[in-house]
C-alpha cells in the first residue's frame, strides 16, 4: 500500500493533477440535482466514448476507398470474428447518441439550464448537436452502399440550390464533378478526423463550463433568474444545501451510463449491423434510397412540401433554426426556469417532437413513392374481376400494364402516391374519369398520348365497376336530364 | 515593493527591444502562414478550380446508333471522363437514350431533377418514374407530375460515323443542370 502511495506521490509531484481532480470531484452540487433527470449529459459522453472506441476498431479493417469500402464491410460482417458486432455497436451507438443528445437538449431547455450564466454552455451544446448530426450523415456515407451513393446525390442536389455558390459547394462536397472515390475519401476525413477532433474539443469545453459554473439547480416555480443576483443565490444554495458531486450525485450517472452501454450492446446483438445494402454501382438503378432514421423526417418533408416552396424552405429554415437556437439564451436569459411556469416552452417542444415524429413515421411507409413493381407484381383482387364483361376485364389489364397500379392501390396493395381506386366510380362520373385519364392533373400525369381510344374505353369501363355493392356509381345528373329529354324527343318524333 | 521598483525599469527597457522582436516574430509567422495557405487553399479547392479551368466535360461514346432502335428508349452505360484509381464501380454512369428518328436523339441523365435519385423508364405507359419522392416525366423528358420543378436533365449529343457520343462528366443537379446547359454553349466556347 505504502509503495502505491509513494508511486502516486511521485507522479503527482510532476503532474500536479490530483488537487484539481479532487476539487472537481468534490465540488458541491445542489442536493436535488442528484436526479435521474440529470443523467443524459454524461450518457451522451459515454456513448461518444463508445463511438470512439468502436470507430477505431472498425478502422482496423475498413478501407476508405470507393472500390473496396463495400467489400471491407462485407468482410467485417462475415469474415472477421465479431466484426458484425462491432459494426452493430457503432451503428446502434450512433442512433443512441443522436437520441440521447436530443433528450439531453430537451431536458436542459425545459429545466431552464440555458439561462444566465450558462448561455455559452448551451451554444456550444447547439454546435455539439450539429456535429452529432454531421457524424450521423457522414457515417452513413462511409457505409458505402447504394443508399450512401444515392444519398450523396440527394445531398448534392440540395446543396446545389444555394444561390450562386451552389455548383461550387457541390464540387467541394463531392471532391470532383461526380460521386466517386474522392467523395468517399473526403467524407472519411470528415468522419474520422475533422468532426471527432472538433467534438472532443467542444465536449471538453462543455464539461469544463459545467464544472466552473456549476450544474443547473432543480428549477423551482417562482424562483426567478436575475443577472444581478443569480450567481450569489446559486453560491448560497450550494453552500447551504450542497453535497459533493462524488459520490452524492455521480452514482446515478454511472448506473445510467452502464445501462446505456448494455442497451446499445443488446440492440447490436439482437438486431445486428446496418447494411450494407447493394453495391454502390451507379449502373444498378433498381433501388429506392432512403436515409437513416434520424434524417427520415427530412425525407418526408421533401416529398410533402409544395415544389415551389422546397428550395426556399431548404435554404432559409435550417439557418433560421440554428440561429434561433443560438439566440435562445439571449432572448430568454432571465426569468422563470421551471417548465411548470413556461407553457410556451412546453408547447414548442411538444409541437416539434410531434411534427418530427409524424414525419419520421410517414417516411417509414413512404406513401408518396410509387411502387415500382406493383404493376407486374400485385394481383387485381378477385372480387373486382368476378362477373365482369370482357371489356371491363380488358380495362383491368390496361390498368395493370400501363403502371396505374404503381401509384394507385386496389384492395390495399399497390402504390399510395395517388388515391386508392377501390371506390373511384362513386367519386367520378364516366366523363370525369375519361378526362382525368387523358389529361391527368392534380399530380397525375396525362395518359392521352399513351392510351389508344380502345384502351381508354376499356380502362374507364373497368374503373366504373369500382364501387361498393350498396352504392351506385356517380352519374352526371345534368347529362342524364339532357339525354332523357333527347330520348323523349326522339321517341316523340318516332311514330 | 522594492523588487517592483527595481525590476520595473528593467522590464520596460527589455519590452521595447524584446517587444519589437516579438512583433517581428508574429509578422514572420504571418508571412509563413500566408505562404503556406496558398498551396493549402489551392489543394482544398482544386475540385472547384479544375472544373473552371480544363473543365470536367468531354465527349464520351455511348455506342453505335444501331444499338438504339427508333422510337424506343434504352439505357446506356458510359465511363466517366475523369477516372481515379480509387473509384471502384463508380467509374460508370448510366443514362437513358431516346432515339426519336434517324439521327435525332434525346439523352437523359439518370438523375431525377428533384433530388437526383435514379429514374426508371416504363415503356408501356411512356413515363419515367422516380422511386424516391414520386417525380414522373413524359417520354420527351418533360415534367409530368410530382415534386420536380423541371424536366429531366439532357446531355448534348452528336452522331459521327454512326456512333452516338454525349458531352458528359458531371453530376447534373437542380442548381447546376450542366447537362442541359452545354447544348446551349456557343460554338466558340
Amino acid at each position: 500500500m505504502r509503495l502505491i502511495a509513494k508511486i502516486g506521490e511521485w507522479f503527482d509531484h510532476r503532474l500536479q493533477l490530483a488537487a484539481p481532480i479532487r476539487e472537481a470531484a468534490g465540488h458541491p452540487v445542489p442536493r436535488n440535482t442528484a436526479s435521474w433527470f440529470y443523467v443524459f449529459g454524461s450518457a451522451a459522453l459515454t456513448v461518444f466514448i463508445l463511438q470512439l472506441v468502436t470507430g477505431i476498431l472498425l478502422a482496423l479493417i475498413y478501407v476508405p476507398s470507393a472500390g473496396e469500402a463495400w467489400s471491407s464491410l462485407q468482410a467485417l460482417n462475415h469474415q472477421i470474428a465479431l466484426g458484425w458486432f462491432i459494426r452493430a455497436m457503432h451503428g446502434w451507438g450512433s442512433n443512441f447518441m443522436v437520441a440521447i443528445v436530443l433528450i439531453h437538449m430537451v431536458q436542459v431547455f425545459l429545466f431552464g439550464a440555458h439561462k444566465f450564466p450558462r448561455e455559452l454552455t448551451w451554444i456550444i451544446g447547439v454546435f455539439l448537436l450539429l456535429m452529432t448530426l454531421g457524424m450521423a450523415f457522414s457515417g452513413q456515407v462511409l457505409r458505402f452502399d447504394q443508399d450512401a451513393y444515392w444519398g450523396l446525390g440527394i445531398g448534392a442536389s440540395i446543396a446545389s440550390r444555394v444561390p450562386l455558390l451552389g455548383p461550387f459547394i457541390v464540387k467541394l462536397m463531392l471532391g470532383g464533378p461526380i460521386i466517386a472515390g474522392a467523395t468517399l475519401s473526403r467524407f472519411f476525413a470528415l468522419h474520422v478526423f475533422v468532426i471527432p477532433g472538433l467534438l472532443i474539443a467542444f465536449v471538453s469545453l462543455h464539461v469544463l463550463m459545467v464544472l466552473k459554473l456549476g450544474i443547473n439547480e432543480w428549477p423551482m416555480p417562482g424562483r426567478i433568474v436575475r443577472r444581478a443576483t443569480y450567481e450569489a443565490e446559486y453560491h448560497a444554495l450550494t453552500k447551504k444545501d450542497g453535497e459533493p458531486f462524488v459520490p452524492y450525485a455521480i452514482w446515478k450517472d454511472m448506473f445510467f451510463a452502464a445501462f446505456i452501454i448494455l442497451a446499445v450492446a443488446a440492440c447490436a446483438f439482437y438486431f445486428g449491423p446496418f447494411g450494407p445494402t447493394g453495391q454502390p454501382d451507379p449502373t444498378i438503378i433498381q433501388t429506392a434510397p432512403k436515409p437513416d432514421y434520424f434524417f427520415l423526417w427530412l425525407y418526408a418533408l421533401l416529398s410533402l412540401l409544395p415544389p415551389s416552396l422546397e428550395t426556399p424552405f431548404l435554404l432559409i429554415c435550417p439557418p433560421l433554426v440554428i440561429l434561433g437556437l443560438i439566440l435562445l439564451p439571449f432572448l430568454s436569459g432571465e426569468g422563470e426556469k421551471s417548465w411548470k411556469r413556461r407553457p410556451i416552452a412546453v408547447i414548442t417542444v411538444l409541437l416539434i417532437a410531434i411534427t418530427l415524429g409524424t414525419f419520421t413515421r410517414m417516411a417509414q411507409f413512404t406513401p408518396w413513392s410509387p411502387h415500382m413493381n406493383a404493376w407486374s407484381g400485385d394481383p387485381v383482387p378477385d372480387r373486382y374481376i368476378h362477373g365482369t364483361t370482357a371489356l371491363e376485364r380488358q380495362g383491368a389489364l390496361v390498368f395493370q400494364v400501363k403502371q396505374c397500379r404503381n401509384c394507385h392501390s386496389l384492395g390495399d396493395t399497390g402504390g399510395q402516391r395517388g388515391p386508392a381506386l377501390d371506390s373511384v366510380a362513386v367519386r367520378l362520373t364516366q366523363d370525369q374519369l375519361i378526362r382525368q385519364v387523358i389529361q391527368g392533373g392534380g399530380n397525375m400525369p396525362a395518359y392521352g398520348n399513351n392510351l389508344s381510344p380502345a384502351e381508354t374505353t376499356a380502362l374507364v369501363a373497368f374503373l366504373e365497376t369500382l364501387h361498393p355493392a350498396t352504392q351506385g356509381p356517380a352519374r352526371d345528373a345534368a347529362l342524364d336530364q339532357v339525354l332523357s329529354n333527347s330520348q323523349v324527343k326522339t321517341s316523340g318524333t318516332q311514330p | 515593493m522594492s523588487t517592483n521598483t527595481e525590476t520595473a525599469p528593467l522590464t520596460n527597457a527589455s519590452l521595447s527591444r524584446r517587444g519589437f522582436f516579438m512583433k517581428l516574430g508574429i509578422l514572420f509567422n504571418g508571412f509563413a502562414a500566408i505562404l503556406l495557405a496558398v498551396p493549402i487553399v489551392g489543394f482544398l479547392f482544386s475540385s472547384i478550380t479544375r472544373g473552371r479551368g480544363n473543365g470536367y466535360l468531354s465527349w464520351v461514346r455511348l455506342g453505335e446508333v444501331g444499338n438504339f432502335p427508333e422510337g424506343e428508349t434504352r439505357m446506356a452505360t458510359f465511363r466517366n471522363p475523369l477516372v481515379m484509381p480509387t473509384d471502384g464501380k463508380t467509374v460508370d454512369t448510366v443514362c437513358w437514350v431516346r432515339r426519336i428518328a434517324g439521327d435525332q436523339f434525346q439523352v437523359f441523365a439518370i438523375n431525377c431533377a428533384h433530388l437526383g435519385c435514379p429514374v426508371r423508364w416504363f415503356p408501356q405507359s411512356g413515363l419515367f418514374m422516380c422511386p424516391c419522392h414520386g417525380g414522373a416525366y413524359y417520354r420527351d423528358g418533360s415534367r409530368a407530375s410530382g415534386p420536380p420543378e423541371r424536366g429531366l436533365f439532357e446531355y448534348a449529343y452528336k452522331v459521327e460515323n454512326g456512333v452516338l457520343t454525349i458531352d458528359a462528366g458531371q453530376l447534373p443537379t437542380p442548381g447546376d443542370p450542366v447537362a442541359s446547359l452545354t447544348s446551349e454553349k456557343s460554338p466558340c466556347a
